[in-house]
């Protein structure tokens, strides 16, 4: 199969949609004659043309404030947020309108966007630039949120993620952009909520999402020099979220560790563990363990970040502590 | 040219408006209604006046003070009042309440509780309109209040850059709660603010119906030819607190009184009887008409069931999910 990289499969994804859908648009800061601060969006202003690749001013809130308005009178704005970090100026139309108002109005309106944004750390670009927020927007209902670690879930999620009615927030990884990946020529869909199992095992599962699935699968062939097989399970999205594919892979390997990027505070690997020991308290080991970023903001100093981010070598040390 | 027949319906829907709230506020005494509840007593010109201006499938989008443009966009007063009375035949089946009407059908997008929340929506709604190509337009009504948050000023120099078809329709009442104008904007004639963003900005009486319709006309049809987005200062006063809880200390009573002397509704009577379009009888007829509208959309509120218990988990997704929470 031919191998392309996680941007350019974002880039296919978009494209496809665009072309199969006139109502599918993109708006964004320096997403068109620039091509997208991450190239994500590349050569598609010179396809599409600037009515459907919008470059728009600084200004989040308005940007998905201006998305929501367009889907509610039917169109499927597809508007990017050039960090995370930036949704949070944008966080009063993410949450209180886009997320709330089909619930709001009793069902009398669909809202089929789906914003896209670049979370994660690990370049050194410190507290305002880095930080994975993912479990903030899966702690609230109504949006979806969607997380690929690979070129091929990229695509076929976003696919997905443009096609469904409900809003979606895609979250993408800075340095996920570049790695490369089999993705089949044509068109595939990803259904969100199935998880995907990367790397089959008996011993332990380890459910990791975006970045955090390279390091699993980094620890899971360190801990397999030492005999230890370990199960990774990419969830894919965390709001729907396959519980299912980690209860099933749990209940054999009796034993968890959850890995996320973000805070461990109150982060979604929390949520994970508890429902993981109210579904499986007596099949469980061992305590489930959670993998996570240090809770502080994200330093700059090289030698800081690291240590502040999780990494194999923090999931190797968890899962032995569970399995020796 | 405004056809008397079309000031009779104005004049009905100002007063069917008017008698409804009355009617609201009653029942949030007798606590059939709850949470905010911010009636639209005197203002009622200037949603009546705008929206009549429109076609039937321009968008209209508001603010938590959303009854009268509810109402004046052609909503059923039944399920209005069954939503402010929480029940499952409410406009949103007694999920949004007072503050988040809604009602798709007749274009009317509510219904934002987020000061200055509704305004991007607002320029999106108008993306969608200058996308497609269609001619229709936006009408996009909030307080004085909102034109100092943040996301106002994105809204409008949005829909300037990109040329959109939205009026801008601010109803200034002079108070944001308790705060006078003078207290929180620095510049107090909001339509003065058009200028920042290269839009013409218009100042109405908005306590004349006419004088709105007027203007609202002129300005629908120059946006509906692609003069791109314009704004309209509607000055007016709200006769109730700010909600259903409000001491009231901020306003002197003579200002009060100086604007109840200018209640649109008895000024557009007063202007249909010299003009002979209707007689004393023919009010009267009204009045008795919007009288059994109110009794018969507080009895479909009262019969109406509670929504029942399953339906907490409709709504939040269009697509439900097996992993998503259900009854
Ligand atoms: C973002 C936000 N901040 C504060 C409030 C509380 N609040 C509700 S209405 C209001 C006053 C708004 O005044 P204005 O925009 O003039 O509208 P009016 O109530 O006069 O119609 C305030 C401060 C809110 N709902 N939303
Ligand atoms: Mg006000």
């Amino acid at each position: 199969m031919r191998e392309i990289r996680y941007y350019e499969a974002l880039i296919e994804a978009m494209a496809e949609e665009m072309r199969l859908d006139e109502n599918v648009f993109l708006m964004g800061e320096d997403i068109g004659l620039f091509g997208g601060t991450f190239r994500a969006t590349e050569g598609l202003m010179a396809e599409f043309g600037g009515r459907r690749v919008r470059d728009t001013p600084i200004a989040e809130a308005g940007i998905v404030g201006l998305a929501l308005g367009a889907a509610l009178a039917g169109l499927r704005p597809v508007p990017e947020l050039m960090t995370m970090n930036f949704a949070m100026v944008a966080m009063d139309q993410i949450i209180n309108h886009v997320a709330k108002m089909t619930y709001m109005f009793g069902g009398q309106c669909k809202i089929p966007i789906t914003i896209r944004a670049p979370g994660g750390g690990g370049t050194q670009k410190a507290a305002q630039h880095s930080h994975s927020i993912e479990s903030w927007f899966v702690n609230a209902p109504g949006i979806r949120v969607v997380i690929p670690s690979t070129p091929y879930d990229a695509k076929g999620l976003l696919k997905s993620s443009i096609r469904s009615d409900d809003p979606v927030l895609f979250i993408e990884h800075e340095m996920l952009y570049s790695i490369q990946g089999p993705v089949p020529e044509g068109e595939y869909l990803i259904p969100l909520g199935e998880a995907d199992v990367k790397r089959r095992g008996s011993d332990l599962t380890i459910v990791a999402w975006s970045k955090m699935v390279h390091e699993a699968l980094r620890a899971a062939e360190r801990l397999a020099e030492e005999g230890i097989e370990a199960e990774v399970i990419d969830p894919r999205s965390l709001d729907p979220f396959d519980w299912d594919a980690v209860y099933t892979s749990v209940a054999r390997t009796r034993r968890c560790v959850v890995v996320e990027e973000g805070w461990r505070t109150v982060g979604v690997g929390a949520e994970i563990a508890a429902r993981v020991q109210e579904h499986l308290f007596h099949e469980l080991d061992a305590p489930v363990q959670r993998v996570a970023a240090a809770d502080v903001p994200l330093p700059y100093a090289r030698n800081l970040e690291q240590a502040a981010l999780p990494g194999a070598d923090d999931i190797v040390r968890a899962a032995l502590k569970i399995t020796t | 040219m405004i056809t008397p027949t079309a000031k009779i319906a104005m004049y009905r829907q100002m007063l069917l408006i008017r008698r409804l709230e009355e009617r609201v506020a009653e029942m949030y005494g007798e606590q059939q209604i709850g949470g905010f509840t911010h009636l639209y007593i005197g203002q009622e010109a200037v949603a009546v006046g705008a929206i009549s201006a429109l076609n039937h499938d321009d968008y209209v989008i508001g603010t938590y003070r959303d009854h009268g443009h509810f109402l004046a966009r052609g909503g059923d007063p039944n399920k209005f009042m069954a939503e402010l009375f929480g029940r499952d035949t409410g406009s949103c089946r007694g999920k949004g309440g007072s503050m988040h009407l809604a009602d798709v059908e007749h274009y009317f997008y509510g219904g934002t509780g987020i000061v200055g929340g509704s305004m991007p929506i607002a320029s999106g709604l108008a993306l969608a309109c200058s996308y497609r190509g269609d001619d229709r337009i936006v009408m996009s009504f909030f307080g004085d209040g909102a034109t100092n948050q943040g996301v106002w000023h994105e809204a409008l120099n949005f829909a300037k850059l990109w040329n959109l078809p939205v009026i801008f329709v601010c109803e200034n009442n002079f108070y944001g709660i308790g705060t006078g104008v003078r207290l929180s904007s620095a510049l107090t004639e909001v339509h003065k603010k058009a200028s920042g963003y290269g839009m013409p900005g218009y100042e109405v009486n908005g306590m004349d119906v006419l004088e709105v319709r007027r203007q609202c006309d002129e300005v629908v049809k120059m946006v509906r030819a692609g003069s791109g987005p314009a704004l309209i200062e509607a000055r007016c006063y709200r006769y109730q607190g700010h909600s259903m809880t409000d001491p009231g200390r901020y306003r002197a009573r003579a200002e009060e009184e100086l604007w109840r002397k200018r209640d649109p509704i008895p000024r557009l009577a007063k202007t249909l009887v010299a003009e002979r379009v209707v007689d004393e009888e023919r009010l009267r007829a009204l009045e008795q008409e919007v009288e059994r509208i109110c009794d018969e959309a507080v009895e479909f509120a009262a019969s109406s069931p509670e929504p029942p218990l399953s339906a907490l988990y409709d709504h939040v997704f269009s697509e439900r999910h097996p992993s998503d929470p259900h009854a």
